[in-house]
């Protein structure tokens, strides 16, 4: 018997068990409507889920979910493990990038209007993977147990905590007790193994069912819209006239794009590697800075910036705001026009949207409004220019008493408040006392906390910056 | 009443047959999720913990300066390891006077760090700043530092553990 005939005993074996022929090859071959390379997103985001879950799966032989241990098995699947630091790796770009997709494909599906009438379904289900995507990346962060994620978690709780009515009992089941500990790390582990990941099967179960049901929305024509009386019959007309079979005449695309995510997230891996752990998580070493990884640092640095007076209605109100859009969308605009040319406005909201996270997470990545705790020595002409003890003493109080933290001289210091570079020409020797002494809402006030005659010297020093 | 036809006996058995198993799915359902629910909730379920615990003898405290002090949360889970640990900051005021802060900073909750030069604490997160007292003094906080109750009993600083959120 020649191989091609045992090949093709094989498959008619299993075609009668599996029915091949009769139910999947329709299924895969299903025609569809001819589509651009945008329409390669979700693939693309189902391909990264997979990835997490494989090197997911490889990371729990070792990792184990205690306080005194999580942060040594993961050093050591970082530095001592075969392939540990590329899974990691790929785990930590792979997450990244599924972030990245999962938003990318919603936007799409926004400004192209496929998530109008009969895809209503496709997108609430859409925008619970894409909350859950959310809520993996979260809980995937804190796993690594080291002071950011530990300080993380107290964030998390404090915010949660400003919920009305129930803030207090959500605190208690998101950390799993009073204070955040040993229960509170197994609590997210199970929820990002199992918990999350099950709804997302179930959730990628019902989105891929309603995408094959209802079939992939056609490209929008501009002064075409939606009528939910004839759309379905056209739809149908249109895939007898100018459908393609999904498998493989437009899938190729998805496989091409899929493949080029998936080099693109192992050479980071490969190359960049995994981030390094920080300190262990010890609730009693207060040197910390805590910073969220990128996907919630816009929400970090939001916080930073909107003024105090609007931040208890703000904390709740503006994610519970997003998702309430999210949910009401497709049964506001459920029909109409499509095409993103027709509709400016869903233009310009994906582009501020997209434009402000950028914005925010660069804002959280420098921080401007963080005293700076690394304190530098004063640049030397600074020192160069100093001529009476008192301008000397006023500088080394300066860099004693942390002015550094906020105020740069000559590129050196903090961002938070105003830089001093001329400030000896711009304000005069009393201006600068009352300003060290009295403060203002955004600089303390020391009055009381430094001698006249440190005074003397410190504004002595500061006369020196012309 | 006419006899039923075997038609409409075989659908008046199908309904019933249907009804009962959805019933019976129902129960079986719920006898598995209650206890899990309630499992999940437990710590809901936990009276809150309130106790006074040893921070230290008053002589490790300094008059007039704010340092870290660290106590074991009165519950821990066996496994809890350094996490069983919090943070606070004591200021000493005087001889027999002890303010003791929470370390979060009451804006989200992070970690101040007590600068001693400039006798400030500081956020390192959105930037509040806290004088010694704990009173605002720049950035986005909304309150004071948050204290414990505290007392002194046999020469041992005391305070009253408080959950979080801590205020």
């Amino acid at each position: 018997m020649s191989v091609s005939t045992v090949g093709n005993n094989i498959y008619r074996w299993l075609n009668e068990r599996l029915g091949i022929n009769t139910a999947i090859l329709p299924v895969i071959e299903h025609p569809v409507p001819e589509t651009d390379w945008f329409y390669v997103l979700g693939s693309a985001t189902l391909v990264a889920f997979i990835f997490q879950v494989i090197t997911g799966v490889a990371l729990a032989m070792s990792y184990v979910p205690a306080p005194n241990s999580a942060y040594d098995s993961l050093q050591f699947i970082t530095h001592s493990a075969v392939l540990g630091s590329l899974i990691r790796g790929i785990h930590y770009f792979g997450a990244s990038a599924m972030v990245i997709l999962v938003a990318c494909h919603s936007a799409h599906v926004f400004l192209v209007g496929s998530y109008k009438f009969p895809r209503e379904l496709n997108w609430l289900s859409g925008t619970f993977l894409l909350l859950f995507t959310l809520g993996m990346a979260f809980t995937g962060q804190l796993l690594r147990w080291d002071q950011s994620a530990y300080w993380a978690v107290v964030v998390a709780a404090e915010q949660a905590a400003r919920t009305p009515f129930i803030g207090t009992w959500l605190v208690e089941l998101v950390i799993a007790g009073q204070t955040v500990g040993g229960a509170t790390l197994t609590r997210f582990y199970a929820t990002h193994v199992f918990l999350l990941p099950a709804l997302m099967f179930l959730f990628i179960g019902i989105h891929l069912y309603l995408v094959i049901y209802l079939g992939i929305s056609e490209m929008p024509t501009p002064g075409d819209p939606v009528d939910p009386a004839t759309y379905k019959e056209r739809y149908h007309h249109l895939l007898e006239t100018e459908g393609i079979p999904f498998w493989p005449d437009a899938a190729w695309k998805d496989v091409v794009f899929a493949l080029g995510v998936g080099l693109v997230v192992v050479l980071l891996a490969a190359f960049i590697g995994p981030p390094e752990l920080e300190k262990l998580a010890d609730p009693s070493v207060l040197q910390a800075y805590p910073r969220p990884d990128w996907e919630f640092l816009w929400l970090f640095a939001l916080l930073a910036l909107i003024p105090p007076s609007i931040e208890n209605e703000f904390i709740i109100g503006f994610p519970a705001l997003i998702i309430i859009l999210f949910l009401i969308l497709p049964f506001i605009a459920n029909k109409g026009e499509r095409s993103p040319k027709r509709r400016p406005w869903a233009v310009a909201m994906v582009l501020i949207g997209f434009l402000s996270i950028a914005l925010l997470v660069r804002q959280g990545e420098i921080a401007p409004w963080s005293p700076e705790t690394n304190i530098q020595p004063l640049p030397s002409p600074v020192v160069e220019n100093l001529k009476t003890p008192g301008e000397v003493r006023g500088a080394a109080l300066y860099q004693n008493l942390g002015c550094q933290g906020c105020h740069a001289i000559q590129g050196v210091g903090g961002l938070k408040g105003p830089s001093l570079d001329g400030v000896g020409t711009r304000l005069t020797r009393e201006q600068l006392i009352s300003q060290i002494m009295n403060g203002s809402p955004n600089m303390p006030a020391y009055a009381g906390h430094v001698t006249t005659q440190q005074l003397n010297d410190l504004v002595d020093f500061l006369q020196t910056l012309k | 009443m006419a006899n039923p036809t075997a038609e409409q006996r075989l659908m008046n058995r199908r309904v019933f047959l249907s009804r009962i198993s959805i019933a019976l799915t129902t129960l079986a359902g719920a006898v598995v999720a209650i206890p899990m629910v309630a499992y999940l909730l437990s710590p809901l379920l936990k009276p809150a913990i309130n106790v006074w615990v040893p921070l230290g003898t008053t002589d490790g405290f300094p008059l007039g300066q704010t340092v870290e002090a660290v106590y074991h949360d009165p519950s821990p889970v066996p496994w809890a390891g350094l996490t069983a640990l919090t943070a606070v900051w004591v200021r000493r005021v005087t001889q027999d006077q002890f303010i003791v802060f929470a370390v979060n900073c009451t804006h989200l909750g992070c970690p101040v760090r007590w600068v001693p030069d400039a006798s400030l604490f500081i956020c390192p997160c959105h930037g509040g700043v806290y004088y010694a007292d704990g009173a605002v003094a720049a950035g986005p906080p909304p309150l004071p530092l948050f204290r414990y109750d505290n007392r002194v009993l046999n020469g041992v600083l005391e305070i009253r553990t408080r959950p979080l959120p801590v205020g």
